[in-house]
């Protein structure tokens, strides 16, 4: 089957009812997506498809194809993004299991949304677990990256025209 | 140190050349480091890749491309060690922090001890690491003095390089590296450590040194290690301690593709130490079919003594049994007197659940078998107890072992019990392929060694002043000693040194006891350990008498901690553990005690004189402890309303002394915050007939961001020697939320979790 990931289109071998998380652990080797709970209920494992997010362990490998997938190797290519930027300066990570899909879960949040409320926040962010406790970070983290990613967006925009 | 340095450190340098496309670990070789004592190391091999290294001393080499390696022995699972101790290193080193490498250090004895728990990697190695780093300074600065024909007295390493002032030269470390490793090594009392005012790094918010990768997904956790031609293993567990497999048809698991074999786990042994449990593996090619394959198994189990244990009942029967009189721990002045001639008394009794660890990555370990050598990389606290442990199961020496330390996906005490990769190492042998065993949350919730169910009893006696003039405290949990031998019931000196017979309260008569408790499910060490039942029940109780006596709590816990003064708790058979340390460097002082317990009380809006509610249904709680020798005061302020509770505030005041890396001792502040209130509102595991009926964040919730009140955390006392961080937040978190919620509703909740009363916002 063919999966395009992050731009680029992978070959798997695997069956049909096998979760989107297994193919992309085991088969792609793309670790930095999680296995935290394998229900939907940890979020550790958020990826996006066709930009929104999704729990890589609850979607079938069938219901990916022809999909735009994102990981979080694919967030960005340096490492650049203004989430990644901030959840640097705020030195976010404890033990950073969960991070990738706490970055995933607010990189679509902001691209749906580039001003969210505390409460929109809390609600984009209520599915990815943090048994560290960096909740507090992560929201400081977003609500600085706002600015950076409002005003960002705003050079591409300039530069397009 | 010897006189053939050169030819072991050539045969190491082979040896490491062999293994280094294997792990970005370096090979460690050294002296020995016997308990905390550093090395006096002329040989080590920590050297990265394939640069020209020129070890220094156990912990630190340097190439010549100017790389500092700093090797960090202790775990990383969101401490922030893999940061903190290599800092420490690179300040007395005079090294810049840009150049530094972090090498994560095999499990090897020579590092002295490598359990990382207790909260003790800073304040157990903090001088030692200075040391490292003064040591290898000294060694550049001599090889300066020996390039230049000066004396080593006027070399001064400065920023990576070292600089001769009289002459104006200096030279880079990399520069220098080979001609230091010839140096002799410096003894001890020579070294010249530097003063605090002039550190570069220690004290100092230091980003830490994974995160870059971390937000790119580059983290290598015990779930990601993938080795060439592995397989996977998913292993169905007996559910209840003891048990075995009686039968099992596993035919549909078979024919299921991607399965490889179906191997029978030996297990069901008692004491459980960290052997693995009984169970049926399936290995497969891939995760999925091993996990949908051991959904197929049908599988019958062996009877055991303890598939009769429920455990709600079970806590009832102990809160029973502490009301009762038990075994006598401590006894000062006359309790039972007191308490006949009391003009009020007071008694109350508190329990607290099976908790489990539920770290976001289950445990995980891949291991490879060949001959009399096993490889193992795992996420573990204890890579020593690792190797012993597999190598008990192989019939090997540990030396045969090597363990490689991934991150870790949170540890809390979990990945302190190596039974996983115990596991990995069998079914590797077994297959003659590399196998990780993956745990599934399930596994993980179901097959946890559980933080002890337990119950508390306190009753005091006050004179007509409302001064509290006795004082009986009993406890009972399975203790964690029954995990290492059989038919123990009462607990630990090392359990009831955890703010049980250590009550920091100038009490005349006072008596603590403990009552048995059965072992029915494998227990363990859960960040902070009985000091989570015993801050919970003794800051509950002590806020019971405020409220009964209309006192402000604060006043009334200063009334009850007393005279500034250094408590001995030492009485009879009761040796107190204080952590490790020694009382003479780190006595439990209850000046600091009150200190913090003054500034909590500020950030508090504290009821006055039993007037409960000071805005509708809002109130605020404090409570302080001390713990792995800090002291740390929790504020929280709760608003109750139609019987459901939502957190507003929460504020962490902690003396810690000296806190290496301030940011990193906050994060690990706002998390013990975190973590005291998922256990406090949520947490909870239950188990029938033997069997934990928990099985995943549906049943075992934590708490969420929505759910994350506005927090602030205060640190004080750092002209202290550094003491523990990663566990003494969490015991306060608990009844700061109970007092709370006492004082906004007038309910007081004695037995946790919160939700069993109220509901959460």
């Amino acid at each position: 089957m063919e999966l395009t990931i992050n731009g680029k289109v992978h070959q798997v071998d695997v069956d049909d009812d096998t979760p989107l998380l297994w193919a992309l652990r085991d088969e792609l080797k793309m670790t930095g997506t999680k296995f935290g709970c394998g229900a939907g209920l940890c979020g550790a494992c958020t990826i996006h498809i066709n930009g929104n997010p999704a729990r890589a362990c609850l979607t079938p490998i069938a219901a990916a194809k022809g999909a735009k997938i994102t990981t979080i190797e694919g967030l960005s290519d340096t490492g650049d993004h203004p989430l990644q930027q901030a959840w640097v300066k705020h030195n976010v990570p404890q033990c950073g299991y969960c991070q990738s899909g706490q970055l995933m879960s607010a990189a679509a949040l902001l691209a749906n949304n580039p001003t969210p409320s505390e409460k929109e926040i809390d609600s984009a962010m209520s599915g990815n677990l943090c048994r560290c406790g960096t909740y507090p970070r992560i929201k400081a983290a977003i609500q600085d990256a706002v600015h950076y990613y409002n005003a960002s967006e705003q050079q591409e925009k300039q530069g397009g025209e | 140190m010897t006189d053939n340095t050169n030819a072991i450190s050539l045969v190491d340098r082979r040896r490491f050349l062999k293994l280094a496309g294997v792990s970005s670990s370096g090979l460690i070789l050294g002296a020995t480091l016997p308990n905390f004592q550093p090395a006096w190391a002329d040989i080590a091999g920590t050297a990265a890749k394939d640069k020209s290294a020129a070890p220094l001393n156990l912990f630190v080499s340097i190439a010549k491309d100017n790389t500092v390696s700093i090797v960090c022995h202790r775990s990383e699972m969101g401490q922030g060690i893999r940061t903190g101790l290599p800092q420490v290193v690179a300040d007395e080193l005079e090294a810049d922090w840009d150049l530094v490498e972090v090498v994560q250090g095999l499990g090897d004895k020579r590092y002295g001890n490598q359990n990382t728990d207790g909260s003790r990697s800073i304040r157990n190695f903090y001088t030692t690491m200075r040391t490292m780093g003064a040591s290898a300074r000294t060694m550049l600065e001599q090889a300066a003095a020996q390039l230049w024909s000066v004396p080593a007295s006027e070399c001064q390493a400065r920023k990576h390089r070292v600089h001769h002032s009289a002459s104006n030269r200096s030279a880079s470390f990399g520069e220098l590296a080979e001609l230091a490793a010839t140096q002799k090594v410096p003894a001890e009392d020579t070294l010249v450590l530097k003063t605090p005012t002039n550190f570069n790094y220690i004290g100092k918010p230091v980003a830490t040194y994974d995160t870059p990768a971390i937000v790119q997904g580059k983290g290598v956790f015990g779930q990601d290690v993938i080795l060439e031609d592995m397989l996977i293993a998913s292993i169905e567990r007996a559910p209840v301690l003891g048990s075995k497999v009686a039968a099992v048809d596993d035919s549909a698991a078979r024919k299921i593709s991607g399965v490889v074999a179906i191997e029978n786990m030996d297990g069901g042994i008692e004491p459980p130490l960290f052997h693995p449990l009984a169970g049926v593996a399936v290995i497969a090619t891939n995760t999925w079919a091993a996990m949908k394959a051991r959904r197929a198994l049908d599988i019958e189990w062996t009877d055991t003594s303890h598939a009769s244990h429920d455990s709600a009942p079970f806590i009832e029967t102990l809160k029973q049994r502490v009301q009762q009189p038990g075994k006598v721990v401590t006894k000062y002045g006359d309790v039972a007197s007191s308490l006949a001639s009391a003009a009020y008394k007071h008694s109350a009794t508190y329990s607290v659940p099976y908790l489990a660890h539920a770290s976001m990555e289950p445990p995980s370990a891949t291991a490879v078998v060949k001959d009399d050598h096993c490889e193992i990389w795992a996420c573990v606290q204890v890579p020593q107890a690792t190797q012993q442990h597999v190598a008990n199961a192989l019939g090997l020496t540990p030396e045969q072992i090597k363990v490689n330390v991934t991150l870790l996906g949170g540890g809390f005490g979990r990945k302190s019990k190596p039974d996983f990769a115990v596991e990995a190492a069998l079914l590797a042998k077994k297959m003659q392929r590399p196998v990780k065993v993956v745990w599934s949350r399930e596994d993980d919730i179901r097959h946890d060694y559980f933080h002890a169910a337990a119950a508390s009893h306190f009753e005091s006696a006050m004179d007509d002043d409302g001064q509290v003039t006795g004082w009986q405290q009993r406890t009972a949990f399975p203790t964690i000693s029954g995990t290492f031998a059989n038919g123990v019931e009462h607990p630990s000196n090392g359990e009831l040194s955890l703010g049980f017979a250590d009550i920091p309260f100038d009490i005349p008569h006072r008596q603590c006891e403990t009552a048995p408790a059965e072992y029915e499910a494998r227990i363990g060490w859960l960040r902070s350990v009985s000091n989570i039942q015993n801050a919970f029940a003794v800051c509950s109780f002590a806020d019971e008498l405020a409220h009964l006596r209309n006192r402000k709590p604060d006043e009334f816990l200063l009334e009850l901690i007393g005279e500034d003064r250094h408590i001995d708790p030492n009485q009879g058979d009761f040796e107190y553990g204080n952590h490790g340390a020694s009382l003479k460097d780190f006595p439990l002082d209850t000046a600091r005690l009150k200190q913090v317990l003054a500034v909590t009380a500020a950030k508090a809006d504290l009821t006055q004189k039993g007037d409960h509610v000071q805005k509708a249904g809002e109130g605020w709680g404090i409570a302080v402890h001390r713990s792995f020798l800090s002291y740390v005061g929790i504020a929280t302020k709760v608003a109750v309303e139609n019987g459901r509770v939502a957190i507003k505030e929460m504020h962490c005041v902690a003396d810690v002394g000296l806190a290496v890396n301030p940011d990193r001792v906050e994060s690990q502040m706002e998390g013990s915050m975190v973590f005291g209130m998922s256990l406090a509102l949520m947490g909870g595991i239950n188990m029938e007939k033997g069997a934990v009926t928990n099985s995943n964040f549906h049943d075992y919730p934590l708490l969420r961001m929505q759910q994350s009140p506005k927090m602030s955390v205060t640190l004080m006392g750092t002209e202290h020697a550094p003491a523990g961080v990663g566990e003494p937040g969490v015991p306060p978190v608990a009844p700061s939320i109970t007092n709370a919620i006492f004082a906004a509703c007038g309910e007081r909740i004695r037995d946790l979790p919160v939700n069993k009363h109220l509901q959460l916002v």
